[in-house]
């Protein structure tokens, strides 16, 4: 049964306060997080490319994000005269809302057991409660529906815009969240086969149970790495910032924006990164779990939470420090020809997997009937598509036009030299 | 009393985004207005406890369909608002609005029907004794609907048409590929050379510039 526990006995104005509270403890909390994380990049990005980095507002530049807040704050608000004035205003929204929102079903707090029962629960003002804003029955779907709606934010910020780079750059990253969104979607899937929920906080609960229950080595490895490579596009962090590459594009979608309207953006970005580490930790690395020592027990599982979360917030600036942008074929080929279909045969081999735990069969023999059986459709679907574009090029042929190999099959919009047979990386 | 306010909020979003595609004479306004309609569906799916449905609502129209026609719309550059004063067929709102009329006819006499066979159910008398919601579902059906419930209906009794649905999609797929794949010739020029496309490839071919980055788009 999923929910939360405090409107098991139906709902009360001690309730609704309980959970107004947490709406502004985790909005407040994300804020500063999200300005922490901002002086962070630039003091290690700084640090990583030997210079100084923001040192003049106050200690160790610690507040040089509030600084740029208050100039943002006072900066003229221009609006181009091609600009959609309603649609202009209103994508900045979209980023900043769809970002927060995403956020509300991490769980930060509370000891959980893997004992039967419920667990992962504090208490708040006499009432048994779970330290995340909402645990819906969907779950982990709400992040996968939230980075759907966010790609409107940047798209229509791009066209709002009426300028042409705005435009190229609004397209390219709405191509490109769609493209991951399959890879970043398919890794869930492996998460959630394995977790058997869709709930967060139960999946927090399936690895309650140590180390070697985290999804991270139950799921095997691979469901992580894709889910770190398109969480990584889908932020448009680099190596993936091709959305706004300034050799090429000025700015990206946010051209256009000043003032407020384009710290909104900064800001949606930056607590984008900030949710995506917080649900990697959740689906792979136990979320909350980790050793309980002494004093406030209730205490020490939000350290550990905090304490991962900043490790892959340390992970995104190093990627920004250290790798090159990748080419826009090449972005394309690697989430369509390599991330999905590793995903794919990966998801194949969970299911059968998770299939011989369910029916409590003998490995050995089942796990070849099912392997055989899973070639014999991979083989069937082959010959299919093997057969349809032979239909393919006998029809080009008796049309009379020229036409080449067929075994190939080219994505729309490129020539055969540039993607040759292994020449996509 | 929770439950009337969602429902007028998310109905009334329903409507004004459903007549404001109807009104918008910017086709992105329009699209905009389709996105707020399903979210307003989406609510009321969850009103109605379908959790799934609701997210999955998000996911594939919201975040996946409407971004192709907004795709659609920006790069055949039909982003302008549309001049609507001059009807090129004076028949057609005649015949939409009779068409209208009697859909809302259909609605109306559905909604009545519909309203009758309740009335005879099981639900209703739930209903009436004041258990609602999930509860209620699992009285009247024997289980909890969640998504478990769903996957197992899905898997089990209806799995023959979900396979064939997928594979109708994925034959849709490859057609699609097979159809908007282009081939290449030893000189670079486009292979097929006649419908939309003649113009581009009788251009290069004059131009006699056979790279085949000349042609690609």
């Amino acid at each position: 049964m999923t929910g939360d526990p405090l409107f098991a006995d139906g709902v009360d104005w001690g309730d609704i306060g309980i959970m107004g509270i947490k709406v502004l403890v985790a909005f407040a909390a994300l804020l500063v997080a999200t300005m922490f994380m901002i002086w962070f990049e630039r003091k290690l990005i700084s640090d990583m490319q030997h210079r100084i980095g923001p040192n003049v507002a106050g200690p160790w530049g610690l507040l040089q994000a509030f600084a740029d807040g208050v100039k943002f704050f006072f900066k003229e608000d221009l609006r181009p005269a091609n600009a959609d004035p309603l649609v202009f205003r209103l994508a900045p929204y979209i980023s900043a809302v769809t970002a927060f929102v995403a956020f509300a079903i991490v769980p930060i707090g509370g000891v959980f057991t893997d004992t039967p029962g419920r667990s992962g629960t504090v208490t708040l003002f006499g009432k048994e409660t779970i330290l995340q804003v909402a645990d819906p029955p969907v779950g982990i779907l709400l992040l996968l529906a939230m980075s759907s709606v966010a790609v409107y934010g940047v798209m229509l910020a791009g066209w709002s815009s009426g300028s042409k780079y705005p435009l190229i750059g609004s397209v390219r990253a709405s191509a490109q969240a769609i493209s991951y969104e399959a890879a970043l979607g398919m890794s869930v899937v492996a998460v959630v086969i394995t977790a058997g929920t869709l709930s967060t906080h139960e999946i927090v609960q399936a690895q309650a149970g140590g180390v070697d229950e985290w999804l991270l080595i139950t799921t095997g490895f691979v469901p992580f790495l894709v889910f770190l490579i398109s969480a990584t596009a889908e932020l448009n962090r680099p190596p993936f910032d091709l959305v706004e590459a300034e050799q090429e594009l000025v700015g990206g979608f946010h051209t256009e924006y000043s003032s407020i309207r384009f710290a909104l953006f900064f800001l949606a970005e930056f607590m984008n990164v900030i949710t995506m580490s917080a649900i990697m930790v959740t689906l792979f690395f136990g979320g909350t779990a980790g050793p309980v020592f002494f004093g406030w027990t209730w205490l020490w599982p939000t350290v550990w939470f905090l304490a991962k979360v900043f490790a892959f917030l340390f992970v995104f600036v190093w990627f920004r420090a250290t790798l090159p942008r990748l080419r826009y074929d090449q972005l394309m080929s690697l989430g369509w020809k390599v991330l999905i279909p590793v995903m794919l045969f990966w998801l194949m081999f969970l299911g059968l997997r998770q299939l011989v735990i369910d029916q409590g069969w003998s490995p050995l023999r089942e796990v070849v009937v099912v392997l055989a059986v899973s070639a014999a459709g991979l083989a069937l679907g082959w010959t299919l598509l093997a057969a349809a574009l032979r239909a393919a090029k006998r029809n080009t042929d008796e049309a009379g036009l020229d036409s080449q190999d067929p075994e190939e099959l080219l994505p729309v919009g490129a020539s055969p030299d540039e993607v040759g047979p292994g020449g996509d990386g | 009393m929770v439950e009337v306010v969602v429902f007028a909020v998310a109905g009334a979003a329903c409507l004004v985004g459903a007549v404001g595609v109807v009104l918008s004479r910017n086709p992105v306004h329009a699209a905009l207005m389709l996105v707020m309609t399903l979210f307003g569906i989406a609510v009321l799916f969850v009103a109605l406890q379908a959790h799934f449905i609701a997210a999955v609502q998000v996911i594939v129209y919201a975040g996946a369909i409407v971004v192709l026609f907004l795709f659609v719309i920006m790069l055949l550059g039909v982003d302008r608002a549309a001049e609507l004063s001059m009807g090129a067929l004076p028949a057609q709102r005649w015949t939409a609005a009779a068409f209208g009329l009697g859909g809302a006819a259909v609605l109306v006499w559905l909604v009545a029907a519909v309203d009758r066979i309740f009335k005879g159910t099981r639900s209703y008398e739930l209903e009436r004794a004041g258990i609602v919601g999930a509860e209620a579902d699992a009285a009247a059906t024997g289980y909890l609907a969640d998504v478990n419930a769903l996957a197992r209906s899905l898997f089990s009794d209806y799995v023959y048409a979900f396979e064939l649905t997928s594979l109708l999609l994925i034959v849709a797929v490859i057609g699609t590929v097979i159809l908007a794949r282009r081939s290449y010739g030893a000189d670079g020029r486009r292979a097929s050379q006649h419908g939309a496309d003649g113009r581009r490839a009788s251009r290069h071919g004059a131009e006699n510039a056979p790279e085949p980055q000349e042609t690609r788009q």
